[in-house]
């Protein structure tokens, strides 16, 4: 019976998956799968009851509800500004739980268990726990407690190299021994790991990283279920490590870089060309960027990592409303890697109550894009950069771009002149079509929309 | 090796393929409150954690179990109401058939 109703906890979980990635029905599926979660917990406690094992009822439910209170308040209270790191920290909390779960595992059955239950234990501990922290590294830097730039270990990332071996060999130590210590060592050096690997990640690769290890926390939930022999922790953790994988993937590709390249490059410590702020650029005031859009048939909004930073999200959906009410069409052009988490851009957007079908891809915006009057670049640099299409020596040459360049006119609103996360120049700021208001993102949309407001 | 744990890994196998199926092809919007609601699933360590504060023996086993549970009970509510939270604000233009 056990065994059924958990296998009806994983049917949820694939219908709510599956849910979630349509607009109409992903909020169902998302309540399917929690659904399926509860009644995974309801058979664990039911089960233990009937079993009628000496359990530490006490310990189980202050459990739940220290970590429901704290889950409750961070998901209600945090801003959606803020939405990267909270889901960083959840997956680190993830991630701990599985490596506590191996942890237990380990005190309770002391030596002598099978070959195969001391792998699963190594691999879901030492998974967990480099999840745990690289996780709160993440958070960290996304929350701005650590500096965003990429901090390479010393000796680089070699470094990396040398713990990732010596935690296999600690792991290989646990398995061939069965001593307790060799676990305690190998799960030391993951957390080592986790933090070592994470910190030499530039925040403009965070979505690839966040994605990665939420990718990771499902292999060790998957891993703890093989300790302690139980299938909804084999199936909701191998569902949850295919989907975080697909999604790294994808996000990899659309920056046209190998995950490897992303995880162990240090990418974005190539230095900064000299002549960068010395070029004339056309700069523009809230009076010229007003008087372009407010003239234009068709504006593009092209909203980067800068939007999150000024929390422009309203601002930018208030100015998109007051030119729609003049009759001209507006759409924004999002990125696929814009932003610190896959999909960063268009959560804000719906913040802000822009209807998700104005929010236009790559492939979507690109043709749109040529035939587009004015394009409103909001703090994005890099993925507008033409170096991508044209210059082969450009670090980041390849990587599909947003085609900014195709339209006639182009405002590019930023705060300083300074380059992007791949700290080279963008040719496109020189260009004759190109305006620069140089701003706070939120400042600029509220000026150039009092300006439209008096035209 | 014994049957229940080569059962596990068909099991494993199988889901990996589903989730792997499933994820294709999703448009970028949903990317954010999928990822949120995949890392909500990937809470149910839940029930390993439940099981191990239960059957907790010794104050080492009692403290790994009570905050393994504390954990896992953070990434299941917290991840499923921020999902929640995310997708409520997901519309499209009123009275617009897509």
């Amino acid at each position: 019976m056990t065994e059924l109703a958990y296998l009806a906890a994983g049917v949820l979980f694939i219908v709510g998956l599956k849910g979630l990635t349509s607009p109409t029905t992903a909020r169902r599926g998302n309540r399917l799968a929690a659904l399926g979660m509860l009644l995974a917990v309801i058979v664990v406690v039911v089960d233990l009851i009937v079993d009628d094992v000496a359990a530490a009822w006490a310990v189980v439910i202050a459990g739940l509800i220290v970590g429901g209170a704290i889950g409750f308040i961070l998901a209600t209270r945090v801003q959606m500004t803020d939405m990267p790191q909270l889901v960083a920290a959840f997956n680190g909390f993830g991630g701990g739980a599985s490596a506590l779960v191996a942890s237990a595992a380990i005190v309770a059955a002391g030596s002598g268990v099978a070959t195969e239950t001391a792998v699963v234990t190594v691999l879901s501990l030492v998974i967990g726990a480099v999840t745990l922290s690289g996780s709160f590294v993440a958070f960290g830097k996304l929350q701005g407690i650590i500096a965003g730039r990429p901090i390479s270990p010393p000796g680089g990332t070699a470094t990396n190299g040398v713990i990732a071996a010596l935690t296999v060999i600690a792991g290989i130590a646990a398995v061939a021994t069965g001593e307790d210590v060799w676990y305690w060592v190998a799960g030391g050096l993951a957390l080592v790991l986790g933090v070592s690997a994470v910190m030499p990640i530039g925040g403009a690769d965070m979505p690839v990283v966040i994605s990665l290890l939420n990718s990771l926390s499902g292999v060790a939930a998957a891993m703890a279920g093989f300790v302690i022999g139980n299938q909804a922790l084999i199936v909701g953790g191998a569902l949850v490590g295919a989907a975080g994988f697909i999604l790294t993937v994808e996000m990899s590709v659309a920056m046209n870089r190998s995950l490897a390249n992303i995880l162990f490059s240090g990418f974005g410590g190539a230095p900064v060309s000299d002549d960068i702020g010395t070029k004339p650029v056309k700069r523009a005031t809230a009076d010229d960027a007003a008087i372009a859009l407010a003239y234009a048939d068709k504006v593009a909004v092209v909203p980067g990592y800068g939007l999150a930073v000024a929390q422009a999200q309203h601002a930018v959906k208030d100015l998109a409303s007051a030119l729609e009410e003049r009759g001209i069409d507006v759409y924004y052009a999002i990125h696929p890697v814009a932003g610190r988490m896959p999909g960063h851009m268009n959560v804000l957007l719906a913040e802000a109550d822009v209807p998700y079908d104005q929010l236009y891809d790559l492939d979507q915006a690109n043709p749109q894009l040529t035939q587009t009057d004015v394009v409103l670049v909001l703090g994005a640099n890099d993925v507008i950069n033409p170096s991508a299409k044209d210059d082969p020596d450009s670090p980041i040459y390849g990587m599909p771009i947003l085609d900014v360049d195709e339209a006639t006119t182009t405002i590019v609103v930023k705060r300083s002149l300074s380059p992007g996360f791949a700290g080279i120049d963008n040719p496109l700021f020189y260009e004759d079509g190109t305006l620069m208001y140089f701003a706070d993102a939120k400042q600029a949309l509220e000026e150039t929309l009092s300006a439209v407001e008096r035209l | 090796m014994s049957d229940a744990f080569i059962a596990g890994i068909v099991v494993f196998v199988l889901a990996a393929f589903v989730g792997f199926e499933i994820i294709r092809r999703v448009p970028p919007t949903l990317h954010t409150p999928l990822m949120s609601g995949a890392n909500a699933i990937s809470g149910i360590t839940i029930v390993g954690a439940i099981i191990a504060a239960a059957l907790a023996d010794g104050w080492l086993a009692v403290v790994i179990g009570f905050l393994a549970v504390v954990f896992a009970t953070v990434n299941v509510i917290g991840g499923f109401l921020v999902t929640d939270r995310m997708l409520e604000m997901f519309k499209r233009v009123p009275g617009k058939p897509k």
